[in-house]
């Protein structure tokens, strides 16, 4: 099970998935520098990827608390927080871009 | 405007958790606090990014919510009578000659005291700058992040952006006095009180506002006046809004602000302490909570709870080096239950 992650400067990176387990917590597991402040709890907006349009059906609708955190964060229409996005076998092989607000700065 | 300095034993800087039960433990000391934070409401992170969210490891707790936690902590320090000032930021902090120091917020509140306890989690909450190039340029002009006199904003043609509640409550409440008032937003649900939305779409029935739906690209205008946006619709095709003034509004995000400024070490944005005083690199400056770090620290309530009883007993002593503090418990000791006022 994999995913495809585009990176700040749009390389491609390939990562190993697991079942059950957040998009945002792959990434940041991997060590890319995902900000992700509230560690998942849907309370920050900082681990929003872009999908690639050709999955974004497949994903289920975002919460309403979802949405509230891309109202704040300045969601487009492909946007979504990958702390909310749990891998399935579904999503084997799913396209995300690391939003900028998602990407730490180096300090 | 010169404002009458206060005197106290602690100023407490971040009215979060921490802080929070910081008052309890210098209480029990008896030590008075005087608690700054620049939100509007104590409880730092609890209240402002998880009210409604439980939290499942306070001890003797099994579940709570942050907002319950906050209500709570504030009853438990209530005996020792702390103030609290909210919407004050703290800009500045300095050593007195006499070993005391002197604090200074945005609002011109100054504070003399014995000690200072640093507990500002991961900085103050400042409001989130939507990602608009060359917005800067307009800050403080023509852009504004919050509302702190509504007559600046009569006979002026506001924009709003965002979908909470402030965003929504601004639109009702400066729409009469405005010249014209138009809101704009991602999608066609709101996260604010259903009152206030419905208010908001009679408003654009009877033709008094404009409702926009997508999201500001660029702005117009010339040195920081603003005259217009181009907005993206969600069709993908960009349109023009006329706006003289625009008041975005996306929630808070934490900074660590002028912390930075008041020559203590810090380490990667957090303060170093030693895990016997938490005391800061300035003798009589402690710092409890998130914004601190030590070898094996945990970013947790539990852990500043902790930090809060051993740093109260090491300010007691710098404050009054004369005291003597005997060690208590609040089941059996008397005097500490005259203190909590259940004696
Ligand atoms: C979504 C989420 C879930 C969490 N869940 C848990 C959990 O289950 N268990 C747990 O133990 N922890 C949890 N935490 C972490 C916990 O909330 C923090 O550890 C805790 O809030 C830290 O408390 P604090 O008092 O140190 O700082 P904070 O709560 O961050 O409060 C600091 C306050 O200081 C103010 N401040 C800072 N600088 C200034 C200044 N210069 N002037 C004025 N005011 C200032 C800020 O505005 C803020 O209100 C969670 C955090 C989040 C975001
Ligand atoms: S990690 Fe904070 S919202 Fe996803």
């Amino acid at each position: 099970m994999r995913i495809i992650l585009l990176d700040g400067k749009g390389r491609e990176h390939e990562l190993e998935a697991v079942e059950g387990w957040r998009v945002m917590e792959i990434i940041r597991d991997y060590g890319f520098p995902i900000v992700a402040d509230c560690g998942g709890a849907c309370a920050c907006g900082t681990c929003q990827v872009e999908v690639d349009p050709a999955w974004a059906a497949k994903l289920h609708e975002p919460r309403e608390d979802e949405l509230d955190m891309l109202d704040q964060n300045y969601g487009g229409e492909w946007s979504r927080l990958s702390c909310q996005l749990i891998m399935t076998a579904e999503l084997d092989g799913l396209r995300v871009r690391l939003s900028d607000i998602a990407i730490r700065e180096a300090a | 405007m010169t404002q009458e300095t206060i005197s106290t034993d602690v100023v407490i800087i971040g009215a979060g958790p921490c802080g929070l039960f910081a008052v309890f433990e210098l209480g029990l000391l008896d030590m008075k606090c005087h608690l700054i934070d620049i939100l509007d409401k104590p409880g730092g992170q609890c209240a402002e990014l998880y009210p409604e969210k439980p939290i499942y490891d306070i001890p003797a707790l099994p579940v709570v919510s942050g907002q319950e936690l906050t209500e709570r902590l504030m009853e438990q320090a209530e005996p020792f009578g702390p103030q609290y000032h909210y919407n004050e930021m703290v800009e500045e902090l300095e050593k007195l000659e006499d070993g005391r120091f002197r604090v200074k917020t945005d609002g011109g509140l100054v504070f003399e005291a014995k000690v200072i306890v640093i507990a500002a989690g991961g900085g103050s909450f400042q409001p989130k700058k939507p990602p608009i190039p060359g917005i800067e340029a307009y800050e403080g002009k023509s852009v504004f992040y919050s509302v702190k006199r509504m007559e600046n904003f009569r006979n002026k043609k506001v924009l709003i952006s965002g979908g909470g509640d402030s965003a929504l409550d601004w639109t009702i409440n400066l729409q009469p006095i405005a010249e014209s008032m138009q809101l704009i937003h991602r999608r066609d649900g709101f996260r604010a009180a259903p009152d206030s939305v419905n208010k908001m779409h009679a408003l654009v029935e009877e033709k008094k506002m404009q409702f926009h739906l997508g999201q500001i690209v660029e702005l117009h205008g010339d040195n920081g006046q603003l005259t217009g946006v181009t907005a993206k619709g969600n069709d993908g095709n960009n349109y023009e809004i006329e706006c003289d003034t625009l008041l975005p509004f996306f929630g808070l995000t934490m900074k660590l602000g002028p912390i930075a400024n008041w020559g203590i070490n810090l380490h990667e944005n957090l303060i170093p302490v030693d895990t016997e005083k938490f005391q800061t690199s300035e003798p009589g400056i402690f710092a409890i909570g998130d914004i601190n770090t030590y070898p094996g620290k945990l970013k947790l309530i539990l852990s500043g709870f902790h930090e809060a009883a051993l740093m109260s007993q090491a300010a007691v002593r710098h404050a009054y080096p004369d005291a003597k503090v005997t060690f208590q418990y609040t089941t059996s000791s008397t005097s500490l239950q005259k203190k909590l006022g259940v004696a």
